[in-house]
């Protein structure tokens, strides 16, 4: 296969985008098996061929993590996925994570210059298919051409809080140079969101779990039941001798909606029953032990991804009635446009410009019916998305037992506090340099939710990997 | 990571236990007022309890817990020299301790004797006189009287039945003793939520700075989900990084009691099913 097939199709009829296979809707809402399938071989090459090899691509300006984009979608033209997946590893230590939740419409394949005329290249699941071919069946030979992975200097050490996905890019980046990394997460399971956030059916926790072990093949160590600003804080960790320190501990507390009645049972944080579903499997209850109450007229307040994988696991767990309670239109909506576009096809109701007013219980402290007012779009605001506006007295109430709010998070007070001379912003999140990722504290570094507040895995990633760099660059030299 | 069992103590047998645990990453941060994250088994929940003693220099932390579900009815099959499969913590802020200019009152109630006894030590340590004053149904049911006596010049007893101490309730001894000392600088309580809410009425009239140390319904105990949020003076506070313990006369307890049973069919059905399939072999 010649390097130079992608660029003679070119000039013939613009190739349509390779569809995904997924399984159908009706029969995903009744399982929490993964929906989207993968490409097989064929769909990959020929995806991978509709590659036209820019000189300067802009896909890779749009990446957090500056994968080398067309480097490895030609090596999949070439037929060579060993060293396509070693491009990948550069610069990426999640790729099978990446190539499922990044929104790539708005980063690598929002820039495609194929995308200003007709359909981008589907970079994130060639990503997928190159990563799920290894599976980071073994990294170091990989990354250094041996089965053994050796930490080449010695007396280096860096810890890293939290094991969420701007921890793991540290974590990777810095081992792949031969720097001993010690990891420490709370809770009793590795990979942070990408385990108690981001459903089943949407990453498979065997495919976290794989990219952790590929870490420990490379010689990170991993610490779980340590809390970061409680078990262990950043001044034990210096003292101890750790050349470096980076706090990655994602958000934290929920947001709630400060209307009344959101105390009332059957109303949740997402974070609280994505939490139950993913980290304590309530899927399987009860053969497993942790609980998940669901209703049969389930709300979800936000529209964000998290919103939708809230309203599909409702779905997925019984609910007859999903509905994403909004308060702009669905063209403001923040989740990524697949997951909307599966939020729909499972069947999940969109209620746009309505904004909940009350939440009203039984007499036993139970939700049964929410109220919500119509809104109407007015000018854009900050946001540069247009403010809803209440219609005066148009008021609505929906029968509804359960109440999912996901609109966001705010900063967790654990590790802040702990950490004396750590500079914070009004919101509460660290502040750090932008170019390095350093906090105020000479040598402990931050990324991720709690520099940004609630973001994607792939800008948590990013924050990660520009703080590995700096810290690399110190400690080598 | 696992931690062991170095012993176990059955305070009421098939009830109420003790475990003191190798954890010297925990005892040596672990201030009164904290609580561990604990899990049992693969698959198993994750349940806070609160620490009743720590041994700083031996490593190791105390806590007591009495037999209500799954997870803790299987956490008393296990013996000394077990694992418990995952240990957390410390987590929670740590109770507000200072020398005080009057006496401290510590009440508590069942299983929340053993976390007040932490509380009552520390106050205690900091130089304290503390007046612990301790209730129970039955005499067989009262925990660490003695634990107690060792640093508590005065330990008052109540027992529903009248089998031992006062026949009655706590708070009609609190009551009695904060007319009897206009001098008394705080009262702590920690027990059932209707006693607890039933201690802060009591203190009320007398002024009296009231602290409450909430069991709300926790997930990750380490301010992530929101699961163990209370109203305390009409705000939304998460009992997990801004509590355990509040001010007992702002606490809305009734709402509290409320969410408490929001998963107690469910948390039925595990018990129910373990038991099933646990026979219990020991007391033939």
């Amino acid at each position: 296969m010649s390097a130079n097939a992608p660029t003679e199709k070119k000039k013939g009829k613009a190739v349509p985008r390779t569809a995904m296979p997924e399984q159908p809707a009706s029969v995903r809402v009744t399982n929490f098996n993964e929906v989207t399938l993968g490409y097989t071989p064929e769909m990959a090459l020929t995806e991978a061929k509709r590659c036209i090899q820019c000189k300067k691509p802009l896909c890779v300006k749009g990446c957090p993590v500056e994968i080398n984009i067309p480097g490895f979608i030609k090596k999949i033209v070439e037929g060579d996925l060993h060293e396509s997946y070693r491009v990948l590893r550069e610069t990426n230590s999640l790729p099978a994570v990446c190539g499922r939740v990044c929104p790539q419409e708005t980063q690598c394949e929002g820039s495609c210059i194929l995308g200003k005329k007709g359909e981008p290249v589907a970079i994130g699941r060639l990503e997928r298919f190159v990563a799920d071919t290894f599976m980071a069946s073994d990294a170091c030979e990989q990354l250094t051409g041996t089965h053994a992975c050796s930490l080449e200097h010695e007396g280096l050490k860096v810890a890293c809080i939290g094991a969420g996905p701007s921890s793991l890019t540290v974590a990777g980046y810095l081992s792949s140079l031969g720097i001993k990394v010690h990891v420490y997460e709370a809770l009793h399971e590795l990979g942070g969101v990408l385990i108690y956030g981001i459903p089943e059916f949407r990453l498979p926790k065997e495919i976290v779990r794989k990219e952790i072990e590929a870490m420990k093949a490379q010689g990170v160590e991993f610490h779980t039941n340590w809390v970061g600003g409680k078990t262990i804080t950043v001044q034990d960790l210096l003292d101890q001798g750790f050349n470096a320190v980076f706090i990655g501990v994602g958000a934290g507390l929920p947001k709630f909606l400060r209307v009344p009645g959101e105390n009332l049972i059957g109303v949740f944080s997402a974070n609280e029953y994505l939490t139950r579903v993913n980290l304590g499997r309530a899927y399987n209850f009860p053969a497993v032990d942790t609980p998940a109450y669901t209703g049969k007229n389930v709300a979800v307040f936000g529209a964000g991804n998290v919103a939708m994988d809230a309203a599909r696991t409702a779905k997925r767990l019984g609910a007859e009635r999903v509905m994403i309670v909004y308060r702009r239109s669905e063209k403001e909506m923040p989740a990524r446009l697949e997951e909307l576009h599966h939020a729909k096809e499972e069947g999940i109701e969109l209620m746009c410009l309505n904004a909940p007013v009350e939440l009203v219980g039984d007499e036993k402290g139970w939700l049964k019916s929410l109220t919500v007012q119509k809104m109407m779009l007015g000018e854009p605001d900050e946001s540069g998305r247009c403010s809803p506006i209440a219609c005066d007295g148009q008021f609505c109430d929906i029968p509804c037992d359960m109440a999912i709010i996901a609109v966001g998070t705010g900063s967790n007070p654990l590790m802040t506090n702990s950490t004396p001379g750590l500079e914070l912003n009004k919101w509460g999140y660290i502040t750090v340099n932008e170019d390095t990722g350093e906090t105020s504290i000479p040598n402990v570094f931050a990324g991720g939710d709690i520099v940004t507040g609630a973001a994607t895995v792939i800008s948590a990633m990013g924050a990660g990997r520009r703080a590995a760099k700096e810290i690399a660059r110190r400690l080598l030299g | 990571m696992p931690s062991r069992i170095l012993k176990k103590r059955s305070l009421i047998p098939g009830q109420t236990s003790e475990l003191v645990l190798d954890a010297p990453h925990i005892a040596a941060k672990a201030k009164p007022g904290n609580f561990v994250i604990l899990r049992v088994s693969e698959g198993g929940e994750r349940i806070p309890l609160t620490i009743a003693d720590t041994d700083k220099q031996a490593g190791t932390i105390t806590i007591v817990y009495l037999v209500l579900g799954k997870t803790t009815a299987q956490l008393e099959t296990l013996k000394e020299g077990d694992d418990i499969l995952d240990l957390c913590g410390p987590l929670g802020k740590d109770t507000d301790i200072h020398k005080l200019g009057g006496p401290v009152i510590c009440v508590g109630g069942g299983t929340g004797i053993a976390a007040m006894h932490h509380i009552a030590k520390g106050h205690h340590m900091a130089g304290n006189h503390v007046i612990a004053i301790i209730g129970a149904r039955t005499k067989d049911l009262l925990l660490f009287e003695e634990e107690l006596k060792r640093f508590c010049p005065e330990v008052l007893v109540s027992t529903d039945d009248g089998s031992y101490g006062h026949k009655g309730l706590v708070t009609e001894i609190l009551e009695q003793r904060l007319k009897a000392d206009p001098t008394i600088g705080e009262v702590v309580a920690v027990g059932p939520v209707p006693m607890m809410a039933a201690v802060a009425r009591t203190t009320k009239p007398f002024g009296v700075k009231t602290v409450v140390s909430l069991n709300s319904i926790m997930v990750d105990g380490i301010g992530m989900c929101g699961a163990c949020r209370v109203s305390v003076g009409g705000k939304t506070q998460f009992a997990c990084v801004d509590g355990p313990e509040f001010d007992g006369q702002l606490v809305d307890f009734k709402e509290l009691s409320s969410r408490l049973s929001a998963f107690k069919a469910m948390e039925q059905i595990s018990y129910e099913e373990f038991k099933k399939s646990h026979v219990c072999k020991c007391s033939h």
